[in-house]
């Protein structure tokens, strides 16, 4: 990988100044920075190649709708889907598991069947499955046994064969805890007890190489712009026969074959489940931003976040009275931490006048917070183009913040 | 560091040492305030004579230090006072602290010190938390609705 010294460079808001230091960038598990070469192509789209996808007959509208596509084409490449019929774009990870609980809710899920997930989940992998309680579905949690994030995924037979369970849908990583989940070994299992599986990849998905043929899922979903994309793009992909099986999602232009004043059919997937406009310039930044990853290289960048994290973690750990979650080993870039006597709160309002930019809340983990005995914690998330430095400076406004309270 | 001028000394003295905080349970109003965005929850007990003047009130439960010193300077800024009176200082707070009071328009004692949050909008919430709970118990605030 090229140095982070020099991948910063590439993205011009972080060479800005935050309270006097320069803007140490800390909140990448809610948003990436974005780099020129997407913003570039961005740009470059909307003054030479845009227009309306699908419909125009005009050489703009058929260059505009060849780039949508393309786009399409790379993030399947991205994914090593089978085919890009397989990839849905949707707003982001929220819509698209909106879009497959609102839609397998109505199809391959059916009165009395269970939904499996675990503690861990961000409250958009929990709520929309909530809503299919009406239709008569039922949700089951594997517990999250402590605050290193273990799951003990043995029990998923014993819930899936005692609860009629059809589909098991879990984060590959946490946002709160940076853990990771194993992917592969758990859809291998789901399979073999006959289940469907959605992994969540919000945090995974341009952080680390993902290849769904590798995970072997049914069906994931992430978000452009927490790898580099803008925002109002993301991806849900789903294996073509059960795309198949899905009834639409939303309903209107783009995602009908005809149309009677008393009923309609609709399109095969992808498109059914793209109804109206679609955000043409977000997946044109998303193809860009997918480009610019590989470059870099995605194994050195999930490598350089974890080294920061787990770098991050073990500094931390030195100041009196703080408790850091999640994982000791094998953590993903992300690091959740409370102060003693701080609240998470005023510790970051501390750290953003260091020019530290980090969050503080529950991370839309209540469930998994209040398990722990917590409302909030501060977390720093780190991104291909943070340094060691950045670190180190975080590490000491910890500790200065403390003495501060401390009185 | 500009900070100090949010967490001035007071401010942090009834965050380490909040005044009437813990349950009332011989109370009469009582409501919950909850800040989404960070998790801190604040419950606010009342004991109204029958003549509508606040004879006891504390608070419990957890935020940061705004939001729990602008609660402990609640509690005395209001004990003594009739709903009347409290609900004129929640609006003069809150005119105050979200900026459509002209500045001369002053807080009253120790509750001057919170006047360094409306430098800090994404902070008002904080300080002012404690204050919507009051407002709610006073209108609404049937005993047993925390």
């Amino acid at each position: 990988m090229r140095p982070p010294e020099e991948l910063r460079s590439d993205f011009p808001a972080l060479s800005q100044a935050a309270h006097g230091h320069p803007l140490a960038y800390l909140d990448n598990a809610a948003t990436t920075q974005k780099p020129r070469a997407v913003l570039d192509a961005v740009r470059s789209f909307y003054e030479k190649d845009y227009a309306n996808v699908h419909r125009g007959l005009y050489d703009l509208s058929v260059r505009a709708t060849e780039a949508f596509e393309s786009s399409r084409r790379r993030v399947a490449d991205f994914l090593e889907a089978a085919s890009p019929e397989e990839i849905i774009f949707t707003r982001g990870t929220t819509e698209a598991i909106n879009l497959l609980a609102s839609s397998a809710g109505r199809s391959l899920l059916q009165h009395g069947d269970g939904v499996l997930l675990t503690e861990m989940e961000h409250h958009a992998n929990l709520v929309p499955w909530q809503m299919l309680r009406s239709l008569g579905i039922r949700l089951h949690f594997l517990p999250v046994d402590d605050e290193q994030g273990t799951i003990d995924w043995n029990r998923v037979e014993e819930i899936a064969k005692k609860h009629r369970i059809r589909l098991l849908a879990f984060t590959h990583v946490s946002n709160s805890l940076g853990k990771v989940n194993p992917a592969a070994e758990i859809c291998a299992r789901a399979r073999s007890l006959g289940l469907l599986s959605l992994v969540d990849a919000a945090q995974s998905a341009g952080h680390q190489h993902l290849s769904v043929r590798e995970i072997g899922c049914d069906f994931l979903a992430f978000s452009g712009h927490k790898m580099c994309a803008p925002t109002g793009i993301g991806v849900l992909y789903g294996r073509q026969e059960l795309l198949d099986l899905l009834p639409p999602y939303q309903t209107g232009g783009e995602m009908i074959a005809e149309v009677r004043l008393d009923q309609s059919s609709w399109k095969s997937p992808p498109h059914r489940f793209e109804a109206g406009t679609p955000n043409i310039g977000g997946a044109i930044g998303l193809r860009a931003a997918i480009d610019y990853l590989q470059t870099v290289g995605l194994d050195a960048v999930e490598k350089h976040t974890a080294s920061l994290a787990s770098y991050a973690a073990s500094g931390l750990a030195s100041i009196p009275g703080i408790r850091i979650l999640g994982p000791r080993n094998h953590r993903a870039g992300i690091v959740s931490f409370v102060l003693d006597k701080v609240h998470a709160h005023d510790l970051v309002a501390f750290l953003d006048q260091e020019g530290l930019a980090l969050r503080a809340g529950d991370h839309c983990n209540q469930p998994l917070l209040r398990k722990f005995g917590l409302a909030a914690t501060a977390r720093a998330s780190f991104y291909l183009y943070n340094l060691r430095e950045e670190v180190d400076r975080l590490i000491e406004a910890v500790e200065k913040t403390r003495r501060y309270f401390a009185g | 560091m500009e900070l100090d001028e949010l967490y001035r000394e007071a401010i942090l003295d009834h965050a380490r040492h909040p005044r009437n905080f813990g349950a009332l349970e011989e109370c009469n109003r009582s409501a919950a305030a909850k800040n989404v965005s960070c998790g801190d929850a604040i419950q606010l007990f009342l004991r109204l004579s029958p003549a509508g003047r606040i004879e006891v009130v504390r608070f419990s439960g957890s935020g940061c230090a705004i939001s729990t010193a602008s609660a402990s300077l609640l509690t005395l800024a209001v004990q003594g006072k009739t709903a009347q009176e409290a609900e004129a200082l929640f609006e003069k707070i809150q005119r105050l602290l979200t900026g459509t009071s002209a500045p001369q328009d002053e807080l009253p004692g120790d509750l001057a010190v919170l006047a360094g949050v409306r430098r800090f909008p994404q902070r008002v919430g904080c300080a002012m938390l404690s204050w919507h709970a009051l407002e709610d118990a006073l209108r609404t605030g049937e005993k047993n609705s925390v």
